[in-house]
């Protein structure tokens, strides 16, 4: 089957993604991090009077906001263009896992149970992806950045925050994933 | 030996605008789409599936990304690869300050990062990929980065 509509593996994807730190240096003078784009949309929509969200966003931040529209139209790129499967390549063992919490369908990339607009009205909808939005951009705004900032650029700048922060990263959410996920299935 | 990146407009950027420049960003953007999507980062569940341990593949990848950036900012420090930005050098030395907002907003990024099962790159990313309903989560992560604006000053860093 075409190597390339099938799912790629870690090996190639890990530095193809590595690689991303240094070409953003070199190409704009920029560090590479993507939660910072939720900063700037702040900034440019509703600053509503918070120092935080006062400086020259289109200066700083326009190129970040670029990137992510790019970030929309690989995903596009990716599932129409190039192709992929409907069922991710993830281990029986999560499935079994998941099975074992109630869910039937494993195609696609979030479950369909889940992440529907009818679900919006289910606690577990509300939860998943309201609640769960909100932590992610609390979150990484209060830390400072989120993978790719910390994780994967701040640990290759050998920076203890950022490896501190991945830790953080981590602990949530495994305690999530073992004590919150069971219940919300 | 610790790294910090400088950022610094260049000068086609303090026009403001510079649609070349954003061109590339843009292209850049749409490259790193395509890989997140292609090898499944964005899919909510390899997040599980790496919570759980059942697999390699996201620590695969997160380790071998953070091994190629390592050395990649290693080599651009060793070539002196030389700032075309009136001299100023593009890595910076000094360690950066350690403080509650990293264990603090670091899990409750991972609360964030396990419930969605979406880091902010991947929320973009699948947006496109065919799940819209992401949006919401989007319009819910700025919302959250918008509450942390105005709560800040109250909060520990």
């Amino acid at each position: 089957m075409d190597p390339v509509a099938e799912p790629w593996p870690w090996y190639v994807a890990g530095p193809l993604i590595g690689l991303f730190v240094p070409l953003m240096l070199l190409l704009g003078r920029r560090r590479f991090g993507v939660s910072s784009s939720l900063r700037h949309i702040c900034a440019a929509t509703v600053p509503a009077g918070a120092r935080y969200f006062r400086y020259d966003w289109r200066r700083e931040g326009l190129w970040n906001l670029t990137f992510v529209a790019g970030l929309v139209i690989g995903g596009f790129v990716a599932v129409r263009i190039i192709g992929h499967p409907d069922a991710m390549s993830i281990s029986d063992a999560t499935i079994d896992s998941l099975s074992r919490l109630g869910l039937t369908s494993f195609d696609g990339f979030v479950p369909a149970e889940v992440f529907s607009w009818k679900n919006l009205a289910s606690p577990t909808g509300i939860v998943t992806m309201i609640l769960g939005g909100f932590l992610v951009g609390f979150g990484a705004r209060w830390a400072g950045g989120c993978t790719s900032g910390h994780a994967i650029t701040g640990i290759a700048e050998l920076q203890l925050a950022s490896v501190v922060a991945t830790v953080g990263f981590f602990l949530g959410g495994l305690a999530i994933t073992w004590l919150v996920i069971p219940l919300l299935l | 030996m610790s790294y910090q990146i400088q950022e610094y407009a260049t000068d086609v950027e303090r026009t403001r605008f510079a649609p070349r420049q954003m061109a590339v960003y843009l292209l850049m953007g749409i490259l790193f789409g395509i890989i997140l999507t292609k090898s499944e980062v964005v899919s909510w569940f390899r997040i599980q599936e790496m919570f759980r341990f059942q697999s390699f593949h996201m620590y695969g990848v997160i380790g071998s990304a953070i091994a190629v950036a390592a050395v990649s900012l290693w080599v651009v420090d060793r070539m002196e690869v030389s700032p075309r930005q009136e001299g100023k050098s593009m890595l910076g030395r000094g360690v950066k300050a350690v403080g509650i907002r990293h264990i603090a907003g670091g899990s409750v990024f991972g609360f964030g990062w396990a419930l969605t099962g979406a880091c902010p790159g991947p929320i973009y990313s699948l947006i496109g990929a065919g799940a819209p309903i992401m949006i919401v989560v989007l319009i819910s992560a700025v919302g959250g980065a918008w509450v942390y604006g105005h709560l800040r000053s109250s909060l520990p860093h």
